[in-house]
């Protein structure tokens, strides 16, 4: 169905994947950085235009496929995770990419997030989230914190929040992390690593929402306070963070502790190193837990990155396996299976 | 009359067409002594109609009325229709079997019953105080009570097996009756034998010996004199197999898929009556089918839709429940304009219902189940064989005019069989597809002047880089729009490109006189009742006709001129009046309604007495 002929990926640049669409997000909106990053890693990823298409559910993040010159299916609210699903499943020869964010994802569109993970289907999830509905115009969302003041909860907010990335983890995730939208460099890593990453691969992104959230995650991304609040996990090196790098992670048993590696009994060599291909999970989910632990720094980068079967790949391989066995089909044969008889 | 063979002082009595009701526990394997009759009857040359009636109940407790599972078989030397309405001959194998059947069997019909059934445990459990075999009950009946167990046992004595084992086989020595009794050939079900146990020697000589023993006793015993033959029938020359309306409808997709070159992709979460469709396309892998059993039946759509915009041929089957929940799914696709079929195999509603019992009543969620105006084409399948004529030419539809088809068919024929003959696949009209390449000036909303389609513009071809989407379009360009006019245009193209199906499809065809005092408007599995019940009324001199119609929307170009030839219009339906509805508002006729809605198919008795009385007043 698509052109089979090998050929070297074009040289792109940034602009070539900015469709001509005028981007409607409110001015401020996270969404820009996300919606630049992603142009900015895109020519680097080695496919090309024709082969990529942008899957969406509804919400602010999911006109994200209109302002990208590529494929792009703006579906229904939180079915994009499976709709990218089908669309792979037909075309496993393309690379499919999902904007959601936490409402679409994770209310409507739970049940196919989770099992899109399970399944380790080899499509990528970018996660914008802003812990608040924005299209709908403000109510909490089922990442927003407990006890949240929106429209909807003017006595606060009496659901407990999702924790995004313990649920990929959960759900058997292969490739789970997260990012920042206000710090480009490092969403640019994030971006690129899931292109590289065979299987479901899982980003989530806080986004700052400045019309209704504003500034929700300004502790992990402003100068002056992200330093103490943000761990960036990176493989095979110890967690350490402080705005002078003089504190780390250490675990006491399956308890991450915040420990000073200056003018301390600890040194680098007590602290916690990042692996991220475990596939025993205990370290990923200790790692996710911290989130949302008021005494310890929030991680952000790769979380988990291993490897299984993709389910693209075993329903293809199945279809070959069958024309292998039993001779590519022949209708006649098929319509005459079991007792047949003829009248004269 | 003729003189039998084997054993000369039994007659033989030739006659039309016989139904039999073999009725037993879910573990006495009634549907498969129905089913191996069938086939035997199928190679005897006969015409036939079979129903399975099973309980809801995977393993119902043995010995209750609602765990009895039953097989009906009607065939004969002339053309067969229906299952029948009533049967001749039930075949019960204990107490809840003749007592939940006993109301279905015509007055004089005979009963045989396997006498080792009516113990008082299973009586009581059937809600019987007296053996109805001895209290004179079934005096209107021919009862034959015959120790089918104890004899199933003798025959088997030498092998030393376990009794479990050996009642398991006791359905074979009523087989191997029935056999005797119509004179049915015996080799193919002893090779299905010799092939379902080739690992299990003992089995095989267990079940061959179970039937063999069920035969010579129709032979040897006093107490049936009488053997029947059914001659074979005048069907249409060729090669036949028997096929059950699921299948069809699966091998239809499976040939509409390759003649257009397009690869089937099928969608589906497992739902009553509509799972055998999934599990019979999941057996096609080297026909390239990929089938996906997914999370929920809108996962189940919504992967068919995203497999449709990469090309493939999207399919997704379900019941009404599962069309609830899939139709946002099917408005995003009327949106996108992309090919899908959506087979509903209808089952008794609203809610969960009646799964495993028949209905007609999702014709309204096909037509109208969407938000706002969101048409699309809506065929419907007449019997078993039906179902792959209209499954084939759902695809057909789906692809010529991008847009969603929905199949309707009912759990009646969807499990119900009848013979099919077979089609050569080169005689299968060549699928057209083509996908949109050219970059010049592409519009992914542009449209072909004829069908209205727009072009199918598949991902990994270069130059065609676009989005499409749930949000209205302009006109052409497929950009976000919410101009006014443009809202409206858009609206428009969508409702006249289903509209100019009707220009494709075939004329509605009359059987019977083209005007008259009553003609019969018929969708879906009432098709044989209806036929039966015309026929019927024909030969009583009435002047009636039949129309039945597979284009429901659009309806066949030709109908409204038909309508109004007749005195007046009888509309049979498993349901509250849905046809005759749409037909009251889009011709103004005075069509009347005749409704069934009891999870059971209209018997022809019904609708002949309906035609009776209409054509009195």
């Amino acid at each position: 169905m698509a052109d089979t002929a090998v050929q070297e990926p074009k040289k792109y640049t940034a602009k070539d994947f900015q469709s001509d669409q005028d981007v409607r997000w409110c001015p401020g909106c996270g969404d820009y950085s996300i919606l630049a990053q992603t142009q900015r890693v895109f020519p680097d990823i080695g496919v090309e235009k024709k082969d990529i298409v942008w899957v969406s559910g509804i919400g602010c993040s999911s006109r994200f496929p209109y302002y990208m010159e590529t494929f792009g299916l703006h579906g229904i609210h939180g079915r994009a995770p499976i709709i990218a699903s089908g669309l792979k499943m037909a075309r496993p020869d393309l690379s499919v990419w999902v904007a959601t964010g936490d409402g679409d994802l994770l209310s409507i569109g739970g049940n196919h997030f989770i099992h899109a993970c399970r399944r380790n289907i080899d499509i990528k999830v970018l996660l914008f989230n802003n812990q608040i509905y924005g299209l709908t115009k403000g109510q909490y969302s089922p990442t927003s914190e407990f006890g949240k003041i929106t429209k909807s909860t003017p006595w606060g907010s009496i659901d407990h929040p999702f924790n995004p990335v313990a649920l990929a983890l959960g759900a058997e995730c292969t490739f789970v992390a997260r990012s920042l939208d206000r710090d480009p460099k490092h969403l640019q890593t994030i971006i690129r690593a899931a292109a590289e990453h065979t299987g479901t691969a899982f980003i989530e992104i806080y986004q700052n929402c400045n019309v209704f959230n504003d500034g929700a995650f300004f502790h992990l991304t402003e100068k002056g306070q992200k330093e103490e609040n943000v761990v960036v996990l990176e493989h095979n090196k110890p967690l350490i963070f402080g705005a002078n790098n003089d504190k780390g992670i250490r675990l006491d048993g399956f308890t991450p502790k915040i420990v000073s590696i200056e003018n301390s009994e600890f040194s680098k060599d007590d602290l916690l190193v990042h692996d991220e291909n475990k596939n025993d999970d205990v370290l990923a989910f200790i790692l996710s837990r911290m989130t949302y632990d008021p005494d310890l720094p929030t991680p952000v980068g790769i979380f988990r990155k291993t490897y299984k079967p993709t389910y693209d790949t075993e329903m293809q391989k199945q279809i070959n396996k069958a024309i292998e066995k039993r001779g590519e089909g022949d209708l006649d044969k098929l319509f005459n299976e079991g007792e047949t008889w003829v009248v004269e | 009359m003729e003189t039998n063979k084997a054993n000369q002082h039994k007659k033989t009595e030739t006659i039309e067409e016989v139904v039999i009701h073999f009725a037993g526990d879910s573990g006495d394997g009634m549907q498969l002594t129905g089913s191996q009759f069938t086939t035997s009857s199928a190679i005897a040359g006969n015409d036939l109609n079979t129903f399975p009636d099973f309980p809801a109940e995977i393993r119902a407790p043995a010995g209750t009325t609602y765990g009895v599972s039953g097989f009906q078989i009607h065939f004969g030397s002339r053309k067969i229709h229906t299952p029948g309405d009533i049967s001749d001959v039930l075949v019960a194998m204990n107490p809840a079997a003749l007592r939940v059947n006993l109301k279905h069997l015509r007055d004089g019909g005979t009963i045989i019953v396997n006498n080792q059934g009516f113990t008082p445990k299973n009586l009581k459990l059937a809600g019987y105080d007296k053996n109805p075999l001895d209290d004179g009950s079934l005096s209107n009946y021919q009862i034959h009570k015959v120790d089918i167990s104890k004899l199933t046992a003798n025959a088997l004595e030498d092998l030393n097996l376990g009794s479990k084992v050996v009642d398991r086989c006791k359905n074979f020595f009523a087989l191997g009756l029935m056999y005797w009794m119509y004179n049915r050939p015996v080799e193919p079900t002893l090779s299905w034998i010799k092939d379902k146990f080739k690992n299990k020697p003992e089995l095989i000589e267990a079940n061959t010996r179970a039937l063999k023993a069920g035969l010579h006793y129709g032979d040897i015993t006093e107490i049936f004199t009488t053997r029947y033959e059914v001659r074979p029938a005048k069907l249409k020359p060729g090669t036949y197999r028997n096929i059950t309306g699921n299948a069809a409808l699966a091998l239809g997709l499976v040939a509409a898929a390759q003649k257009s070159g397009l690869e089937m992709y099928l969608g589906a979460y497992p739902i009553t009556p509509a799972s055998d469709v999934l599990h019979e396309l999941s057996r096609h892998k080297n026909f390239k089918v990929k089938t996906f059993q997914a999370e929920d039946e809108i996962a189940a759509i919504s992967a068919a839709i995203g497999a449709a915009y990469g090309g493939a041929l999207g399919v997704t089957a379900t019941s009404g429940p599962g069309m609830a929940l899939k139709m946002e799914a099917i408005g995003l696709a009327v949106m996108l304009e992309l090919p899908l079929v959506i087979a509903d195999i209808q089952r008794g509603g609203p809610s969960t219902g009646l799964p495993t019992k028949t209905e007609q009543a999702d014709l309204f969620q096909a037509m109208f189940g969407r938000n706002s105006e969101a048409p699309l084409c809506v065929l419907a399948a007449a019997t078993p064989s039906d179902c792959f004529t209209m499954a084939y030419e759902a695809v057909r539809v789906a692809i010529k005019y991008m847009t969603p088809v929905i199949l309707l068919s009912d759990g009646y024929i969807a499990n119900g069989s009848e013979p099919w003959n077979i089609p050569k696949a080169s005689d299968l009209e060549k699928l057209d597809v083509t996908f949109h390449t050219d970059q010049e000036n592409f519009l992914p909303y542009s449209r072909d002047k004829k069908t209205l389609a727009r072009p199918w513009a598949i991902p990994g071809t270069s130059g065609l880089e676009h989005r499409v989407g749930g949000l209205e379009k302009q006109d052409k360009t497929g950009n976000i729009n919410y101009e006014p006019e443009n809202h409206q245009i858009m609206v428009n193209y969508r409702a006249e490109k289903i509209e100019r199906i009707a220009n494709d499809i075939p004329d509605a065809a009359v059987d019977g006189d083209k005007e008259g005092d009553l003609l019969i408007v018929g969708w879906g599995s009432t098709h044989g009742a209806i036929t039966s019940a015309v026929e019927r009324s024909r030969t009583k001199g009435k002047s009636v006709s039949h129309v039945h119609l597979r284009y429901l929307n659009p309806f066949p170009k030709n109908l409204g001129e038909i309508l109004y030839n007749f005195k007046k219009i009888l509309v049979p339906e498993l349901n509250k009046g849905q046809l005759s509805s749409l037909l009251r508002s889009k011709y103004l006729v005075p069509a009347v309604g005749y409704n069934k809605v009891q999870g059971l198919p209209f018997k022809t008795a019904e609708l002949e007495n309906k035609i009776d009385e209409l054509l009195r007043g």
